[in-house]
């Protein structure tokens, strides 16, 4: 009984502090006392031009970096269970334990050297590069799951009756892996979205993300609008990854 | 046939992961330059600077940080792994609520605890609504907050692995203890402890790495007074525009996380919790 006390405080500590941010983003007060409900900080967020362009930003990076991410990915995922592949694979294991702000550094002192050959400058495009490069990996470890499961002998009768291998592939193993690609997807969607320390390095004047826009006003202090946005975006957060591991447990 | 595959996540990795730690590890050998760029001649001082007392105190203050957020993750963690895996048929829910806020914003999981820390934050005003403090108690940056900020945001890094090694363990183990007349707190701590130590082991490595490259939360809830490596690279590429030093600092700090995550993956028990 004592260990379900314990665990429930533990739990506690692991949902109150955004539970309290969602609940006071309804205050119609401005401090931390409760003075009634109010959805005007969901309105002044909604008219608040520079969130709007932030969240225009992310979501044009997000699904273009997953769907890039995805393809990439799932491909990378079905040619290492094939045969094991150490170098790429250990690559993706030391991406995924690279902190944030290394990777985030050599990809800025990448991009600052090449410019000076190419006529490119930072923005979305080179936001886009790095979010693919960390979504990877995430994909690739989602979809090699589901792979773990799947016997090569479907592809093989394909390939009996006459299919070539890209043919059983896409026709074959691609429906079979369809739920952890999904699922693998909205991973990648939702590690897009979320990131900040790598894109503030990498973004340009026009690529500024929704997390650097709530960044930037966090830095100032806290205001009621921030509590609204950031509500509405761990609201669906938290649906695409229910989502995404419904599908993976099918 | 197989190659093509492989090829465009080899492409993508080597092109904008590999080959830019190549260039910083370069820059890490290079000169600053007198514009903040890099120049010749190759040196290792940027490195050997890294052994001044201003940086070995950053060095250690990351550790000492870490080496905490390790240590509340398991007094917090190691029971709640526990409560998980006695729960039956209701684990799969418990686990998922344990990995809910994890895949939500960090940005905003870390903005909440700026909510609830600052001085007119929801503690603080709770405190004085209550009269207990008379003024507000000053939460927020320091060492303190970005402990809470780090076990809050890394917790579940230590609970699967304990999860999976607890989950593993027979339970005739317990009973054969009880049989022997073990009371509980015997048994737990000679028979359940034991053979979850490759989970706990992971679970402590597994919050130490990302806790010791931690840039966001120190910067925000530190208030920049608690530097950590990561802030100090971060630092050195924008603002110091000391290109060399911050390669340097970089690759100490993926070097300790590399090999910390070697030796892990060293060990056939360990793995398998993973």
């Amino acid at each position: 009984m004592k260990l379900r006390l314990y665990a429930t405080l533990a739990l506690l500590f692991l949902h109150a502090p955004l539970l309290v941010l969602i609940v006071f983003s309804f205050n119609s007060g401005k401090f931390t006392a409760w003075e009634g409900f109010s959805l005007r900080w969901y309105a002044a967020a909604a008219r608040d031009s520079q969130l709007i362009d932030g969240l225009w930003n992310s979501l044009l990076i997000a699904f273009a970096s997953a769907a890039l991410a995805t393809l990439t990915g799932t491909l990378a995922a079905y040619g290492m269970w094939r045969k094991a592949a150490p170098v790429l694979s250990a690559g993706l294991y030391v991406s995924l334990i690279t902190p944030e702000i290394v990777t985030g550094v050599s990809l800025l002192a990448l991009f600052q050297w090449s410019f000076r050959f190419l006529h490119l400058q930072l923005g979305m495009h080179t936001v886009i590069a790095a979010h693919v490069a960390f979504s990877i990996a995430y994909v690739s470890i989602v979809v090699s799951a589901r792979l773990r499961g799947y016997d090569r002998s479907q592809e093989e009768a394909a390939m009996d009756l006459g299919a070539t291998e890209w043919r059983a592939f896409f026709r074959v193993t691609v429906p079979y892996l369809a739920p952890a690609i999904a699922a693998a997807a909205l991973l990648a969607l939702a590690v897009s979205f979320d990131d900040y320390v790598i894109t503030s390095l990498v973004a340009g004047v026009d690529s500024e993300t929704l997390p650097m826009v709530i960044y930037s006003m966090a830095r100032k202090g806290v205001s009621p609008v921030v509590n609204a946005v950031s509500s509405c975006v761990v609201v669906i957060f938290g649906a695409l990854v229910l989502v995404s591991e419904r599908l993976q447990r099918r | 046939m197989r190659q093509w595959f492989l090829l465009p996540a080899r492409l993508w990795t080597g092109l904008f992961f590999a080959i830019p730690l190549c260039i910083v590890l370069a820059y890490s050998f290079l000169t600053r330059g007198d514009y903040g760029g890099v120049e010749l001649p190759w040196t290792t001082e940027s490195y050997l600077r890294l052994a001044d007392p201003v940086y070995l105190g950053i060095l250690w203050r990351s550790v000492w940080v870490a080496a905490v957020s390790s240590l509340l993750c398991t007094l917090l963690g190691f029971p709640l792994a526990l409560f998980i895996a006695k729960s039956g048929k209701r684990k799969v829910f418990y686990l998922q609520l344990v990995l809910l806020p994890f895949w939500t914003s960090f940005l905003i999981r870390t903005y909440a605890w700026i909510f609830l820390l600052r001085d007119t934050g929801l503690i603080n005003t709770v405190l004085q609504a209550l009269h207990l403090i008379s003024k507000p108690l000053p939460l927020l940056y320091n060492d303190g907050a970005v402990l809470a900020g780090l076990v809050y945001n890394f917790l579940p890094f230590f609970v699967l692995p304990v999860f999976a090694s607890l989950e593993k363990m027979d339970p005739a183990l317990l009973e054969a203890a009880a049989d022997l007349g073990a009371t509980g707190w015997r048994a737990l701590w000679r028979v359940t402890v034991p053979v979850s130590m490759p989970g706990i082991v992971a679970g402590t490595v597994l919050v130490f790495i990302p806790c010791l490259g931690s840039y966001l939360v120190p910067d925000l809830l530190g208030g920049g007074k608690t530097v950590m490596l990561g802030n100090l690279v971060q630092n050195q590429f924008t603002s110091a525009r000391d290109w060399p030093f911050g390669a340097a600092a970089s690759f100490a700090l993926l070097g300790v996380c590399a090999l910390l995550a070697a030796l892990l993956l060293r060990n056939r028990q360990i793995r398998s919790v993973l």
